[in-house]
This record gives C-alpha cells, sequence and structure tokens, in this order.
C-alpha cells in the first residue's frame, strides 16, 4: 500500500517540533486515541493474556494456565475441522474470486451502452447485508426452493444443499463469491484500464488472436492485481462468520465450522473466554501469514492500485 | 482488455451474469408478496396476486420498525464519528509535527491486520464492566472511529497544497478553523466516501450488536431478522418480507452514492 508511505520525520538535530503543532495534535488526536485505545489495542493485549487462562466470564477466577490453552490447540479434533474448513474455503473463494472477478471486468471494459446500469445490478449483492443474502440463500437452497426448480428443469436431481458437508461447504463458497463478484470486478477493472492500449495495437499487428492477446498481455500484467485480490479474499474469507453463521450456522456436521465460528461458539455459548482467545490466535495466525507472504512477494506491500 | 470481442455476445454474457443476481432478488421481493400457500407449490418468480399484508404481518410479528430506528441510530453515531473523528486524526497525521508520529501511525496500520475475533472477548468484557450492555453506548461508543477511515482521510489531506492552508494561516485563521472551514469542505468527495463505507459498515454489521444487544429494544435489524428467521425457520414470505425491509436503505443509499463508494474501492481496495 503506498498508504504506508510515511513523511520524512521533522526532528533534525537540535530542531524541537513546534509547540503549537504539538497541542493541536494531541487535542485532535485524543478520541482516535482513546476509541482506539480501549476498544482495539488494550483488547490485543489483552486477548494474549488472556490466551493463556482459563477464564469462564464474569465472577469466576481467571487462572493462569500458560500455554495449556495452546498445547489444547492441537489436539483439538473440532480446530483441526475448523483449520480445514476455513482454509478450504478461503481457497475455494479466493479462486473463485479471481476467475469471475477478472471474467467480468474484461466484459465490462469496453464503451458500450449500459455500463452504469450493469455495474450497479452487479454491485447490489455487496452491498446487501450477509444476513440479508443468507436468509435469501436459505430460501433458494431449500428443498422446495427455487435452484431446485430451475435445477430439476433442466434434468438434474437437487440435492439438499445444506444437509451434506461437502455440499454445504460448496454453496457457502459460491455464495461468498457471487456476493462479492462486483467488487472484485471494479478492483479488476481498474487494472484493466491502466494497461496501455498500444500494446494491444501492436500484439494484434504481429498477428496475436485475441486469445493470445489475453494470455500473453492481460493475464501476465495484471498479475500484482489476482496477487492482491488473492489477498484480500483470502484475508476476508479467513474471518468470516455473519454469513455462516445464518446460513449453516457451522452445520451440518461442522462443515462449515469455521474458525470465527468456532471461537464464537467456544467463547460466548461455551464461556470459555481464555480458550476461545487463543482459537482466535490461530485466525491472526493465518491472517499474518498471508500478509508477510504478500510483502514478501510485493516488496513494500504496495497496492498495485497506487 | 481492448480485444475486439462482438458486443452482441459481450452483451448476452453480461445479461446471462445479471440474471444471475438480478433473478435472486427478483425472488426474493416477490416471495415477500406471495400468499402463505403459495410459498410450497412449485417455485416461481412472478405472483399474480401481490400480498401486501406479509409485510404488516411482519411488522407485527417482530419490532422491526424498533429495529430500523436502534439501526439508525446507531448508524448515524457511527458514520458521525467517523467522519469527524478520523478526520481530525487524519489532519494530525498529515499536516502537524510531533513526536512519534510515524510510529504512531504504523500502529494504527497494524491494527487493522488484526481479526475482529481477537479484540472482541476483552473488548465484550471491557463494555460489560462499564454495564454498557444492551445501551446505545455500547453499539456506538466502542466503533466511533475507524483505522481505516483515517488513512484514507490522511492519505486524501495530502494531495491538498499547504500553500492554501499557509495563506490561511497568515491571514490569521487558527488550526481549528482551518480544519473546519478549509479542509473539510476541500475533502468533501473524501469525505462522502467514507460517509459510504461507514454507512454501510453500520447498517450491516453483525456479530458486535450480536453480542452487546439481548433485548428487542436494542437490537439492530440485522440481528432482528437472524432473529427472526430462528422464530419463523421456513415462512419464507415473512422472512424475505424482512429481509426486503433490512436491504432496501443500503440499495436506496448505494444507488444514489455510488459513484463515492465505487471510487473509493478502486483507491483503496477495501470494502470497509
Amino acid at each position: 500500500m503506498a498508504l504506508l508511505s510515511l513523511h520524512r520525520g521533522y526532528r533534525r538535530r537540535g530542531r524541537r517540533y513546534p509547540r503549537e503543532e504539538i497541542l493541536t495534535a494531541a487535542l485532535f488526536l485524543t478520541p482516535a486515541v482513546v476509541i482506539l485505545g480501549a476498544f482495539v489495542i488494550y483488547p490485543i493485549g489483552s486477548a494474549a493474556y488472556l490466551s493463556l487462562t482459563e477464564w469462564s466470564g464474569f465472577g469466576t477466577v481467571q487462572e493462569f494456565i500458560g500455554l495449556d490453552n495452546y498445547r489444547r490447540l492441537l489436539h483439538d479434533g473440532e480446530v483441526g475441522n475448523s483449520l480445514l474448513v476455513t482454509v478450504l474455503y478461503g481457497t475455494g473463494v479466493t479462486i473463485g474470486s479471481c476467475v469471475t472477478g477478472l471474467g467480468l471486468a474484461i466484459l465490462l471494459d469496453a464503451p458500450m451502452r449500459g455500463r452504469t446500469i450493469y455495474r450497479t445490478i452487479y454491485f447490489f449483492p455487496v452491498v446487501t447485508s450477509a444476513v440479508a443474502v443468507a436468509v435469501l440463500w436459505r430460501d433458494l437452497l431449500d428443498p422446495a426452493g427455487f435452484v431446485g426448480a430451475a435445477l430439476e428443469r433442466v434434468g438434474i436431481d437437487n440435492p439438499n444443499w445444506l444437509g451434506n458437508r461437502w455440499l454445504a461447504l460448496t454453496a457457502l463458497t459460491l455464495v461468498t463469491v457471487w456476493k462479492n463478484l462486483g467488487f472484485n470486478a471494479v478492483l479488476y477493472l481498474t487494472a484493466l484500464q491502466a494497461i496501455p492500449a498500444g500494446l494491444y495495437e501492436a500484439g494484434r499487428l504481429d498477428g496475436a488472436s485475441s486469445y493470445q492477446l489475453l494470455r500473453r498481455i492481460t493475464v501476465p500484467l495484471l498479475a500484482p492485481m489476482t496477487f492482491f485480490v488473492s489477498v484480500q479474499a483470502l484475508v476476508t474469507s479467513f474471518q468470516s462468520f455473519d454469513l455462516v453463521y445464518v446460513l449453516t450456522n457451522g452445520g451440518p456436521l461442522g462443515g462449515t465450522d469455521v474458525l470465527g465460528m468456532l471461537t464464537y461458539r467456544t467463547s460466548f455459548r461455551l464461556g470459555e473466554f481464555g480458550y476461545g482467545a487463543s482459537i482466535a490466535f490461530v485466525t491472526l495466525a493465518l491472517v499474518l501469514g498471508v500478509t508477510l507472504v504478500q510483502w514478501r512477494v510485493s516488496g513494500s506491500g504496495r497496492s498495485p492500485l497506487q | 482488455m481492448r480485444v475486439r470481442a462482438v458486443p452482441l455476445i459481450r452483451h448476452l454474457l453480461l445479461a446471462t451474469g445479471a440474471l444471475t443476481i438480478v433473478a435472486p432478488l427478483m425472488w426474493m421481493v416477490t416471495t415477500s408478496l406471495k400468499p402463505a400457500n403459495a410459498v410450497y407449490q412449485p417455485p416461481y418468480l412472478i405472483p399474480d396476486t401481490f400480498r401486501w399484508s406479509n409485510y404488516e404481518q411482519a411488522w407485527s410479528a417482530a419490532p422491526f420498525a424498533q429495529y430500523y430506528l436502534n439501526t439508525i441510530i446507531m448508524t448515524a453515531g457511527i458514520v458521525a464519528g467517523h467522519v469527524i473523528f478520523d478526520a481530525m486524526a487524519a489532519y494530525a497525521f498529515a499536516r502537524l509535527r510531533f513526536p512519534f508520529r510515524n510510529t504512531l501511525f504504523l500502529i494504527l496500520l497494524a491494527t487493522m491486520l488484526v481479526p475482529q475475533f481477537v479484540t472482541i472477548i476483552p473488548a465484550f468484557a471491557l463494555v460489560t464492566a462499564l454495564g454498557w450492555l444492551d445501551t446505545y453506548a455500547a453499539l456506538i461508543v466502542p466503533r466511533l472511529v475507524d483505522v481505516f477511515g483515517i488513512v484514507l482521510l490522511r492519505q486524501y489531506f495530502a494531495t491538498i497544497p499547504v500553500q492554501i492552508e499557509e495563506a490561511a494561516r497568515l491571514d490569521g485563521a487558527s488550526r481549528m478553523r482551518i480544519f473546519w472551514q478549509l479542509m473539510l469542505p476541500l475533502s468533501r468527495p473524501a469525505l462522502a466516501t467514507l460517509a459510504m463505507f461507514s454507512f454501510l459498515f453500520a447498517w450491516n454489521d453483525f456479530l458486535w450488536p450480536l453480542l452487546v444487544t439481548n433485548s428487542d429494544e436494542l437490537r439492530t435489524i440485522q440481528i432482528g431478522l437472524s432473529a427472526f428467521q430462528g422464530r419463523y425457520g421456513t415462512r419464507w414470505n415473512y422472512l424475505m418480507a424482512g429481509t426486503v425491509t433490512a436491504t432496501i436503505p443500503c440499495l436506496v443509499m448505494f444507488v444514489i452514492f455510488q459513484r463515492s463508494l465505487i471510487r473509493g474501492i478502486a483507491l483503496t481496495g477495501l470494502k470497509e
């Protein structure tokens, strides 16, 4: 991200910060520092400590147990299952997002009538809440629902989408891709529009076919954006919750029990706050892992958008 | 891609794709208007009679009006907080010189990487200790500031020439005046983008409101809809009436302000 670029520090030898600016800065930063300090930064530290304790909420003893929660994680079948489900889900969403996002962007990248209307339509699910999308798709995927009727019309037996663990995970993945399609297409579209038209003209003069132009110019030049979209899709799907909570509630048989669901259930349903916190740190590890790879590959973590 | 595809094929593909978006949304709207028995007949998209009373029944089966009110209060608070407090912090980072400026900014950036599941347990404990459970304070105060907005606005402020500000200072304007009467008006496009992001974030947010509210008096529309679905499992016509209810404000806001939103995404690559 060029967002990361910092101004050179003012401090030079013997020079001090202007007093007026320090006071103004203190005033201007107070709300942000108080709110973020209390509800984001302090909780990060507090959660780290919490993950080393056993605590079932207010009025109970919080007992320091060292790394026991983390040891327990390693042997917990539910955690293993959640990790598997989360990674499969993240991978599926990432591949689906790149393919559909790029495809739609290519179709939209031409001067034509109705472009804005298409973009608006494809964006509707992006701005719709995950809860509403989940309720809608529960209905559509219902054995007596619209998807079943459509499939049977073309002679395919309608499976019980949300009744089988692998089908449910597939449905969850597809619904996520469906919801984010417009968003990913807009990202790809900005990258497509940055490719100089001259490259295509040169390619065509050399006798390249449309497919060759796509294969040899568009796709390679979009690699940084594909990488960015992938990281984005992975990181958000590792942290998914709302859609899963309403669409499948983690089921059937844990088939869609992503880490977010497990953290929520362990902490707020079973009241094991310490153990829940340690599971949250597994999610953090996944996110940091992906981010570190991103920084390695793209150097400074510069976004292709800048 | 400037590969010359036949325009007709392009439109055909786009329209087919759009159908996969429009058909489910149509289904949502028309199901909300179907009579109860029709829901179990072979599915059809367009009903021949429209039962507007489904909405009355959904609205009386669950206090959707109260949910709306709560969501509007929460959303207004969060959007106002983001626009004002994020802008103040962004101004300090963009224009003022003070010790540890870059360190502080990097710390804030780093928090953007941390999943909400890490912070949510201690934040919940804190809100409980403050006695805020089931109050508007719990819904609003912890989310009054967000780092994304600070980063976005700092970036935008940096594009405004310092000379304008210096001229105003020579004329004797105070920092406050410069901020309120110069920087904020000049940043209207960026503020609009942030407001749109914040609106969508707040209106659609789920996990935090789920944790800190217990009663219908404080529930937001998303929590209400989720609870409604728990209670009315497969009464799809009522459920869809609730879903349409929860969704309309977002779609309307989006249609009005979509330029701001899409510009913001193209600029930052982020959704919220």
